[in-house]
């Protein structure tokens, strides 16, 4: 039997968290409790501004709640100081946002190689690493152009790549799809439905319905707090392996 | 109207959302105007006081120092009637309209202290000289038993008023400071018994070394003559036509050696002299300040770039037309630099005294020195067109770049050092940082680099100077402080202030846009798991990298700038370990001040940062 700590990659009580103060203040996140079961995917849906930026932020210690309890892959992190919680996020934690955030200077390859190299890996391990992700995310023929000569769907193969780099124990990924028309959206989604196969833990923040029927858990969010929460089933799943199978055929043909 | 208006409102608007650089841009032209300022009004800041004292002395426009010896193969005495003839020539020559004098002048030796050292003693009378009345600062002026010093070798020597010396191992008692505008400050010479004017002389004549001026009564000068040491005199003349002095001086020199007739302009320029090591280091001092503060300029215009180059496009996008565009550039520029160029000269005029402080040669201390039109005119037109050069790059570029381009912020995309990036793969986690930082941004590290290498030449060669200061005569050959070293020493320390001031407003300059622009590249770094010390580090590491070449090839530059200044006085290499320690302190020195910069930035939470940029 797993305990608590292995079996809940996150978990969340009463997360709160303000901006400002007095007449302005906001609360971007409002008494959230959750809890991630490893190798569970979970989509995080809702209007713009209820704060699910902003949830994902603190889920994965970029960000510190004003209030409230959160366990990142077993240890309590809300009190972490900022050097413990960079430590751990290098090794627990990996970030797909949907402006990409890669660097401009660097090449595709060396974009998915930086994480390893900021954890102390050697510039072997991370090369190596690097090119076997880039030909998971069906880039291997792209390893050496710069973002700028990317389309967008291929920046964020390459963003995901980057994430996986170091093995995290869970991918939190912003509307990675916000930035895409729907054909890189179907190259985007045919990745995250590989990885949710492979038992990656995913927490995705998205706006795309497609998107968010591939989870294993729907969480609709309102004004900071959870609104609604669905299991679903897995038959849904079906028609995005059609969507899939017809973008593999668009870039085939193209 | 209504375009003045609209100009004016983006100007302030720009200025208060973002002051940070607009404050630095002012500092750093500021620095250069009024090192600039400093250098112009240093020319002309000695004839002042020289004047001043001529006019409280009635000072002479032309002054003969007559020797009884006759250079030659064997030293022959001049008979007291050719001397008498000689003096009668002067005084009655045309254009002469009075005189003082001949007074008699003794060379001897002063004791004091256990201090030996030569004096010429002037023989006045204790009531008023109509020409060249010495100006009796502290005491009173010349009676039986006192002497009267002159007030830079008094300031040598440690003597105050009431003090005993000894003169020919007879006691007087010090009654008296005084100034002169016929004899020049101590310790340059101008003496006939020294073979005339010697300017930054020391020793070697085998007369008393350095010999400084005293008056005494006319009666105690004559009774310190003797054969073997005949009195020489000085004759003080007053010429209707003043400015005619330096003709008059050529045209009856004396017709032996050693017994100059001088010009007052003579006199002048040498009282100059005692500056003239001040404006030697001053002005490729002033170039190296102004380098600076070009490059501190350069790089805060480089950091600005990418903004402007946006908001030109913002701009041209809701229908400014380039000229418009231009105005508005150039506007916010025009108004920094007047403000940098006002302030500039203020204290440059004001420091000017300070530094320029001819001794206590002359009466009082120089009055602020005269800012003239064309010296502001310069300034002024140097400021803006620092300030100016630094948003032409962007305005070109904006008026090149297409309005979609200017707004997708094309200018700010990065370059890429291949070979850099490269290198960081092997790297521990903060030069790994550093390096990329680099690998971004190299042309701002090469100027980075450049701007280290300035501040090191200059100080290189303030240390090469002040070691061949040392080398050269701390002490006179009669013992005493060298004052002329003094003022050297004085003015090393206010250059090396400078430098390392703006130094350290290059390097604030150059982190902070280093920051500024790492900021996105530093977020998604963290957001990977970059610890904010690694960051910091990296950032450090960016700037420090640079100064390491920067360091290395101040020194050779400097060593060979003060030989360049000197004009080949020999070369002069500082100690090895002043040199050791000032690379080290200047690269400690840009760490330390990335560091803070680098630190408050990494404190930032990430998200924020992640979420309003889209790069
Ligand atoms: N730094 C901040 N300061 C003040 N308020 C903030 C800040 N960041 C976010 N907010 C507020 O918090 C709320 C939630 O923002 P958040 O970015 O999490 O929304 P979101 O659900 O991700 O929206 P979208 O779908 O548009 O991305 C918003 O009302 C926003 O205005
Ligand atoms: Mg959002």
């Amino acid at each position: 039997m797993k305990n608590d700590g292995d079996r809940y990659v996150l978990r969340a009580r009463g997360l709160r968290k303000e901006y400002g103060n007095g007449e302005g203040m906001v609360r971007a996140v409002n008494e959230v409790s959750l809890d991630v079961v490893s190798g569970e995917t979970v989509a995080v849906m809702g209007p713009s501004g209820c704060g699910k930026s902003t949830l994902l932020y603190l889920l994965g210690g970029l960000d510190r709640p004003t209030e409230g309890e959160l366990w990142l892959a077993g240890q309590r992190i809300d009190q972490l100081s900022e050097r413990a919680l960079a430590r751990l996020r290098r090794s627990t934690v990996g970030f797909v946002f949907q402006a990409f955030h890669l660097m401009e200077e660097l090449t595709a390859a060396e974009n998915v190689e930086l994480p390893a190299l900021l954890a102390g890996r050697s510039a072997r391990w991370a090369r190596q690493r690097a090119s076997a992700l880039l030909e998971q995310v069906g880039l291997a023929d792209r390893a050496t152009f710069l973002p700028s000569a990317l389309s967008g769907g291929q920046r964020q193969r390459v963003a995901v790549a980057r994430a996986l780099v170091s093995e995290p124990q869970v991918v939190l990924a912003d509307e990675p799809t916000g930035n895409l028309d729907s054909h890189a959206t179907a190259e985007v989604l045919w990745l995250f439905e590989h990885l949710r196969k492979a038992g990656q833990t995913l927490v995705i923040v998205t706006h795309d319905p497609q998107i968010a029927s591939t989870a294993d858990r729907l969480i609709t969010m309102r004004d900071g707090a959870f609104a609604a929460e669905t299991r679903l089933t897995g038959d849904r799943t079906g028609n995005i392996t059609a969507l899939v199978g017809q973008a593999r055929a668009y870039e085939q043909g193209a | 109207m209504g375009k003045i208006r609209l100009v004016a409102r983006l100007v302030s608007r720009d200025l208060r959302r973002r002051p940070g650089p607009a404050v630095l841009l002012v500092l750093a032209i500021t620095a250069a105007t009024a090192t600039l300022t400093l250098g112009l009004v240093l020319h002309g800041v000695t004839n002042q006081p020289y004047q001043q004292t001529r006019a409280a002395t009635n000072g002479p426009d032309v002054i003969a120092q007559i020797d009884p010896w006759q250079e030659g193969g064997v030293r022959v005495q001049v008979g007291q009637a050719r001397i008498a003839a000689e003096i009668r020539t002067l005084t009655h020559a045309p254009g002469v309209a009075g005189y003082s004098g001949p007074y008699p002048v003794a060379s001897a030796l002063l004791r004091v202290r256990g201090l030996t050292t030569g004096i010429e003693a002037e023989g006045r009378a204790e009531g008023r000289a109509s020409i060249d009345q010495p100006e009796v600062v502290a005491g009173t002026w010349v009676r039986p038993g006192g002497i009267v010093l002159e007030r830079t070798f008094a300031a040598a020597l440690g003597v105050g008023i009431g003090n005993l010396v000894s003169v020919a191992d007879r006691p007087y008692r010090v009654v008296g400071i005084a100034v002169t505008a016929a004899v020049l400050p101590y310790p340059n010479l101008c003496f006939a018994a020294y073979g005339g004017c010697a300017f930054d002389y020391v020793g070697s004549i085998n007369l008393h070394p350095n010999p400084g001026l005293a008056w005494l009564t006319e009666p105690a000068a004559r009774s310190l003559g003797s054969p073997r040491a005949p009195l020489s005199y000085f004759l003080n003349l007053k010429l209707t036509d003043p400015a005619a002095a330096p003709a008059f001086a050529s045209r009856y020199a004396m017709p032996w050696p050693n017994s100059p007739v001088l010009a007052w302009q003579t006199l002048q320029a040498g009282s100059g002299l005692l500056v003239q090591d001040e404006q030697s280091v001053l002005s490729p001092g002033a170039w190296l300040a102004a380098l600076l503060a070009a490059a501190s300029v350069a790089v805060l215009a480089g950091g600005r770039m990418a903004e402007r180059i946006r908001r030109i496009g913002l701009l041209k996008a809701v229908g400014a037309t380039p000229g418009m565009v231009a105005v508005v550039l150039l506007a916010e520029n025009v108004v920094l630099a007047l403000v940098a160029s006002a302030t500039g000269l203020a204290i440059g005029w004001a420091a000017g005294p300070a530094l320029a402080s001819p001794g206590a040669a002359l009466v009082g201390t120089p009055g602020a020195p005269a800012l003239s039109l064309s010296i502001v005119g310069l300034v002024v037109a140097m400021a803006q067109v620092v300030a100016l050069a630094s948003v032409v790059v962007s305005a070109v570029r904006a008026a090149r770049t297409s309005t979609v381009s200017a707004l997708a912020d094309a200018a700010r995309r990065p370059r890429r050092h291949g070979t850099l990036i490269g290198l960081s793969r092997r790297m521990p986690v903060p030069l790994l940082i550093g390096t990329l930082l680099i690998a971004r941004r190299p042309r701002r590290a090469v100027l980075s680099a450049a701007s280290v290498a300035v501040t090191a030449t200059g100080i290189v060669s303030v240390l090469a100077f002040h070691t061949s200061v040392r080398l050269r005569s701390a002490t006179l050959s009669n013992g005493l402080e060298n004052p002329v070293i003094g003022r050297d020493e004085q003015m090393l320390v206010v250059l090396t202030v400078v430098l390392v001031a703006l130094a350290t407003l290059n390097a604030i300059c150059a982190a902070w846009t280093t920051v500024l622009d790492a900021r996105h590249s530093s977020a998604v770094v963290r957001a990977l798991g970059a610890t904010p010390d690694q960051v910091t580090a990296g950032i450090a590491a960016a700037q420090v990298l640079p100064a390491v070449p920067g360091v290395l090839l101040g020194i050779p530059l400097g060593i060979a700038l003060f030989d360049l200044a000197a004009q080949g006085a020999g070369m002069t290499v500082p100690t090895p370990w002043s040199l050791a320690a000032a690379a080290l302190g200047a690269l400690v020195g840009v760490a330390a001040l990335a560091g803070i910069p680098a630190r408050v930035g990494a404190r930032r939470p990430v998200s924020p940062i992640l979420q309003s940029e889209t790069a």
